[in-house]
């Protein structure tokens, strides 16, 4: 039973977990650029749900909303800003650029917030739910299943709407897409505000039940990484069964061998997906 | 290039009588030490191009090995430095072999995450101190402890040291080496349809880069007598190789020891100016440099200079015909 309960847990953290890799996984597929403030964008939506929670007295509700908006304009800016005139540059350049964005991010909220853990109340949403027997915090069921919501929404715009078929046009072809009448500059600055309205979701739905800290942000890139590379890279479905994978194989791990050890085991995952399958369970190449 | 190595040479060897005093003496240390790390980085990241952000792990090995042979066996730290190398190559294998088969972010990403797994399970391991870290010899029991007072001592190890590494680069920078490395930097697929055996010269250039990096590290454990999981292996020591190279010049022989010129002691300022939290000042402006060179100028300061210099070079030819005519 214990079991089962440990799983429900795993399933439900890994929903959060697809939905912000999937930010990740769409920008990576897309224009093949690795976001490596990606973490901290996470960290960054968990410090405006506290923010919104403490001085403006914000439910869920609002505290959700107000950082997948302020997350967007992180997202736009970082591509206008600062991604869009390293694109074309080295490897080395582009990954500096995101580097640099994350070390920003990171030790600005460190200076300005210091190192301490902070936390939102646990009883912000519901208490626990009682299913034969299985406990459920509510915090982590209402989490977990918008994500898988708006993971599964983000996969329905991306196939099945007009705006889909742009982003993944300009992401095929830069220039065939030019000459179809989109606006390249435009699609790509709108993934990287898709990516980051669902990761600054995912990090309010994360701050109602872990903790918050300017350096959340690395662990949690980790998690996102090792799920895209798992997934496959720029793959949205992959990301979703990866995260939910992670989400079980972490709880387990932590159950079965110590709380120590959940990191451990997933960074061991990663590095054995590397070494046996590098281009991850659904990915192309 | 005989003139620059000459006048290097002589500034550096003056340095400690021009600026004298235990503060000026120990920064200069970190300045070479950190242009050993940086330069190490740099024969991978910089001429390969394969940007690593795991460096801490060479770093760590060779922090730690000199420390565990210490309180092991009470063995001289010194001792340890070998077999640190030796346990940065083997990393560097375990690592390379499988994410070199791999173009792009991967291999960047596998050494985000080996560094991160190494370090987790450092700081459970008890031989290895833990979260609290080993120390080295409290007092100095002989000159082979090398175990100082004062920083000079260091500062001249640090400097013969930093010359090698820097004379090892050169020589690779003329060699088949360097040209195999640049053509991979270049790109991947041509350099191996031009018959560059990519794999094979990626792997020499990561345990080589490793070998160094865990010198870097032996000589910090030698100068502080002390490592834990954060000051051994944290990020922040990988991203610092980074940047100090990118900052320089990433492939450019000087660059790192220019970047390490200019960082270190601007981040010796920014602890002193912003006091406890400054930490994080310092790493909001690293962040700031980083992203400014990426965007404006990502070849570093020394290709700044040089195109600079191209240019200038370019006007006197362009002068020179209209004096003649």
């Amino acid at each position: 039973m214990v079991i089962v309960q440990v799983i429900t847990g795993g399933l439900l953290l890994g929903a959060v977990y697809a939905l912000f890799s999937s930010g990740l996984t769409l920008i990576w597929g897309m224009m093949n650029v690795v976001n490596f403030a990606h973490g901290d964008f996470v960290m960054i939506g968990m410090y405006v749900a506290f923010l919104i929670y403490t001085y403006l007295n914000g439910g869920p509700i609002e505290f959700v909303l107000a950082s997948a908006v302020v997350l967007f304009v992180l997202g736009v800016w970082s591509y206008t800003g600062l991604v869009r005139h390293v694109m074309s540059g080295t490897l080395l350049s582009q990954m500096l650029a995101t580097f640099g964005l994350a070390l920003v991010l990171r030790y600005a909220t460190f200076w300005i917030f210091s190192s301490n853990f902070r936390s939102l109340p646990e009883d912000l949403i519901g208490g626990t739910l009682n299913l034969g027997g299985i406990l459920i915090s509510m915090p982590k069921l209402v989490a977990g299943v918008v994500a898988i919501a708006l993971t599964l929404g983000l996969h329905g715009l991306l196939t099945r709407t007009a705006i889909g078929s742009q982003l993944l046009a300009v992401s095929e072809d830069r220039n065939a897409a030019m000459l179809m009448g989109i606006r390249p500059d435009r699609m790509q600055a709108l993934a990287w505000g898709l990516a980051g309205a669902g990761t600054g979701i995912a990090g309010a739905l994360i701050a109602t039940f872990y903790y918050i800290s300017p350096s959340v942000g690395e662990t949690l890139a980790l998690v996102a990484f090792v799920v895209v590379a798992l997934g496959g890279f720029g793959s949205v479905p992959g990301a979703l069964i990866a995260g939910l994978l992670i989400g079980v194989i972490q709880e387990l791990s932590a159950y079965l061998l110590g709380p120590v050890y959940k990191d451990v085991v997933v960074y061991a995952l990663f590095v054995a997906v590397l070494w046996i399958r590098p281009q991850g369970l659904f990915g192309k190449f | 290039m005989r003139w620059v190595w000459i006048a290097l040479g002589a500034v550096f060897l003056a340095y400690p009588w021009v600026l004298a005093g235990p503060f000026y003496e120990r920064m200069g240390a970190l300045v070479l030490l950190a242009a050993i790390s940086g330069s190490a980085w740099n024969l991978l990241g910089g001429y390969a191009g394969q940007a690593s952000v795991g460096h801490a792990i060479f770093y760590g090995a060779g922090a730690y090995l000199p420390l565990l042979v210490f309180t092991q066996w009470g063995l001289p730290p010194i001792a340890g430095l070998p077999a640190g190398i030796a346990v940065s190559v083997l990393i560097a294998l375990v690592i390379g072999i499988p994410t070199f088969r791999l173009l792009g972010h991967y291999f960047t990403m596998a050494t985000v995450a080996v560094a991160e797994l190494v370090r987790l399970v450092v700081s459970n391991w008890d031989l290895l101190g833990a979260a609290v870290g080993l120390s080295g010899p409290a007092v100095s029991r002989g000159w082979w402890d090398l175990s100082f007072r004062s920083s000079i001592p260091y500062y001249y190890i640090f400097l013969a040291v930093l010359a090698v590494v820097l004379l090892v680069t050169w020589q690779m920078e003329r060699s088949r080496m360097g040209f195999y490395l640049r053509a991979i930097k270049a790109g991947d697929r041509a350099a191996r349809s031009l018959g560059v055996p990519v794999r094979r010269y990626k792997l020499y250039a990561l345990m080589l880069s490793a070998a160094f990096t865990s010198v870097a590290g032996s000589l910090y454990a030698l100068m502080v007598g002390f490592v834990d999981p954060d000051s051994g292996l944290g990020i922040l020591i990988s991203i610092e190789m980074l940047i100090i190279a990118a900052l320089g010049g990433a492939g450019t022989l000087f660059g790192p020891l220019l970047g390490a010129v200019i960082l270190i002691p601007l981040q010796n300022a920014t602890n002193s100016w912003f006091g406890g939290s400054g930490s994080g000042a310092t790493y909001v402006i690293y962040g700031g440099i980083i992203m400014l060179i990426a965007r404006y100028q990502p070849g570093g300061l020394m290709n700044a200079w040089h195109a600079l210099q191209e240019r200038r070079h370019r006007r006197a030819a362009a002068v020179e015909p209209r004096h003649a005519a």
